[in-house]
């Protein structure tokens, strides 16, 4: 994973016309380009320059929304919903599959920097819970043979063992 | 026959999301090309008539908050679609934004006519971003078809609609924390008054409504208010998307007219909910959202309508229906939605933030044989009555509603942990 570069940070918030009001949409999009789902320290400093927004003002947004981390995690970060209706379908159940694939609990990130497991408030696929929502796809009505499968597909970069598992709108 | 309407939900999953003229094919824009043959003051009639209810969760007469904001003089008036959708057990919306997103431009595009606004934004959750680069697809397919843009349809109405994405907040789904994000601040929400009508986005007279909301109004226009109100309950028109979750046998999302389908037809019906899966028996179901009350079998005949749910001490709210199977225990239930408070709880103000805590800490020890005693369960009370009256805004409100009416049907269960010595020690 190439690091992110000035330059790229730059171009990021000029598509968005270096708006302020689009704070949000650009630390999410800088977040995305990072490779480990962070938004580092230097460009909060930068677009805090750039958008002319106090840095004391982008920290309050990273420390406020959930979706926002300070600390770099893994390239693919899994999100399991813990919300009633999918807890009670057996959400921890998932948790431990995860557990066990991966070999790290949740909160941690795999040695090789590839994941980071997490819990979730509802994903909205409360339909097919219980699930667990990794990068912008969320997976639904898991199995221990799914979750073998998307940790591999993730690790082997074959997105088409996974492709049919994703949750469609 | 069927109960199933496709009133607000047609074409959902048959059109291609984003083509115009497959929207156009299943009668799309209608509404639009009528309305804009129609005064503000006519199209707002027939939302009046129509007897709209807020789909977002506050059941908020749509008719009078349109009304309210078309007599403030002010602008640029600016128009609001609330696609946070985070209650949980709630997916409604993401039906409508996912796969029939043009209904919605055209409600929020009617809106925009009525109000003489320049620009409406849908702020969508973050969670749902494969659909907000869909839904800016099919903006862009409207602008090209002149159904959005300058001078659309040739009535010298310009209208645009901006997409916003939420990062991860709960909280953000109230309204006046919704327009603070929007504005790419901390979603933390604004005292109120002044109403949002009067002083909204970027402090400008602005409409907030539902995503469901927005999506009724091509059907009242088209059809008119009265039949509209027909479809419905007399106390409140047409349909409402219902969503199965938790051990529903057939979880999803079914549009029903209000008033004329029982909760127990929505959750048995076979072309509903179907039962509780693997044959087991409904011990509760949790209504609305996580903010919603807690009913019991007892209550299955109820018809689903605002009137009734309401006089049955229960609500529509966001249409979410958790059912939740006799292997449940009710104080585990609530420990869930509680944690879920405790996490999204902005932390403004104390009877919230602090109150959630102390909640779980006296469910956790309910959970327990014999940890509680009588002095926890006063104060259980204690707080729940503190957190409803003195909370700065819903969602501390309304935090403490499963357990308040849980507790009517499940007292038995929650002092069956108490600790009788500890009572006695404490007397
Ligand atoms: C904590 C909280 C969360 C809310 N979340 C949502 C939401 O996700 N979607 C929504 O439409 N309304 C939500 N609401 C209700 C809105 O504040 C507001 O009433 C609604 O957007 C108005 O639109 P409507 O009248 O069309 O329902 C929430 C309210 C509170 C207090
Ligand atoms: S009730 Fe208070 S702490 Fe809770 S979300 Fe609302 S403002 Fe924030
Ligand atoms: S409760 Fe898990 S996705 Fe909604």
């Amino acid at each position: 994973m190439q690091e992110l570069t000035e330059g790229q940070v730059l171009k990021i918030m000029e598509s968005y016309g270096n708006d302020p009001q689009q704070l949000i949409a650009v630390l999410l999009d800088i977040q995305e380009a990072s490779g480990r789902n962070v938004v580092e320290q230097k460009w909060s400093i930068l677009a805090s320059r750039v958008l002319g927004v106090p840095l004391s003002k982008i920290y309050d947004i990273l420390t406020f929304y959930a979706m926002f981390s300070t600390n770099p995690r893994g390239e693919h970060v899994i999100e399991i919903c813990q919300s009633t209706p999918c807890h009670f379908t057996e959400a921890e159940r998932v948790v431990g599959w995860f557990e066990e694939v991966l070999g790290v609990k949740v909160g941690a990130t795999t040695d090789d920097g590839a994941f980071t497991l997490f819990r979730t408030s509802c994903v909205g696929a409360c339909d097919v819970g219980p699930v667990a929502k990794i990068g912008d796809d969320v997976f639904g009505d898991l199995t221990l043979d799914k979750v073998k499968t998307l940790v591999k597909s993730f690790r082997d970069g074959q997105p088409n063992l996974r492709e049919a598992l994703i949750c469609q709108n | 026959m069927s109960k199933l309407m496709s009133l607000v939900s047609e074409g959902a999953g048959k059109v291609n999301p984003v083509s115009v003229a497959e929207y156009v094919g299943i009668g799309g824009y209608a509404g639009l090309r009528k309305a804009v043959g129609m005064t503000a003051e006519q199209v707002i009639a027939e939302v009046k008539k129509a007897k709209l209810l807020g789909r977002g969760g506050a059941a908020y007469p749509s008719g009078s908050k349109w009304e309210h904001l078309l007599h403030i003089p002010e602008t640029p008036k600016y128009i609001v679609c609330n696609a946070d959708e985070g209650e949980p057990g709630t997916f409604k919306d993401k039906l409508i934004l996912g796969r029939l997103p043009l209904k919605l431009i055209e409600g929020i595009t009617i809106a925009g006519f009525v109000f003489g606004a320049k620009a409406g934004y849908i702020y969508v959750r973050g969670e749902y971003r494969k659909i907000q680069k869909q839904l800016i697809q099919a903006i862009e397919n409207a602008k090209k078809e002149n159904f959005l843009g300058q001078n659309i349809l040739g009535r010298g109405f310009d209208f645009d609609i901006h997409v916003i994405s939420g990062a991860g907040a709960y909280v953000c789904g109230e309204n006046s924390a919704l327009l603070n994000s929007t504005e790419g601040k901390v979603g933390r929400p604004r005292i109120k008054p002044p109403h949002l009508a009067e002083v909204g986005l970027f402090l400008q007279p602005t409409l907030v409504n539902n995503v469901e909301s927005l999506s009724s109004i091509p059907a009242i226009v088209l059809k008119g208010g009265d039949e509209f109100l027909g479809i419905g309950h007399p106390d409140s028109g047409g349909t409402k998307l219902i969503c199965l979750s938790g051990h529903s046998a057939r979880t999803g999302v079914y549009e029903i007219p209000l008033g004329k389908v029982t909760l127990r037809e929505a959750i048995y019906d076979p072309e509903m909910g179907g039962g509780i899966r693997g044959g087991k028996n409904l011990k509760f179901f949790h209504l609305g959202g996580q903010s919603g009350a807690i009913g019991s079998p007892a209550q299955l005949d109820t018809p689903y309508s605002y009137t009734d749910l309401r006089k049955a001490g229960l609500s529509v709210g966001s249409g979410a229906i958790v059912v939740m199977d006799e292997s449940v225990s009710i104080v585990e239930y609530l420990k869930g939605v509680t944690e879920f408070f405790i996490h999204e709880s902005c932390g403004k103000c104390v009877p919230c933030r602090e109150g959630n805590k102390q909640l779980y800490a006296i469910l956790q020890k309910l959970s327990v044989p014999g940890a509680a005693n009588e002095g926890d369960l006063a104060n259980l009370r204690r707080l729940v009555t503190t957190m409803t009256a003195a909370s700065f805004c819903g969602l501390g409100q309304t935090a403490a509603m499963a357990l308040n009416t849980a507790w009517k049907h499940f007292k038995a269960e929650f002092e069956a942990n108490v600790s009788k010595t500890a009572a006695a020690a404490a007397a």
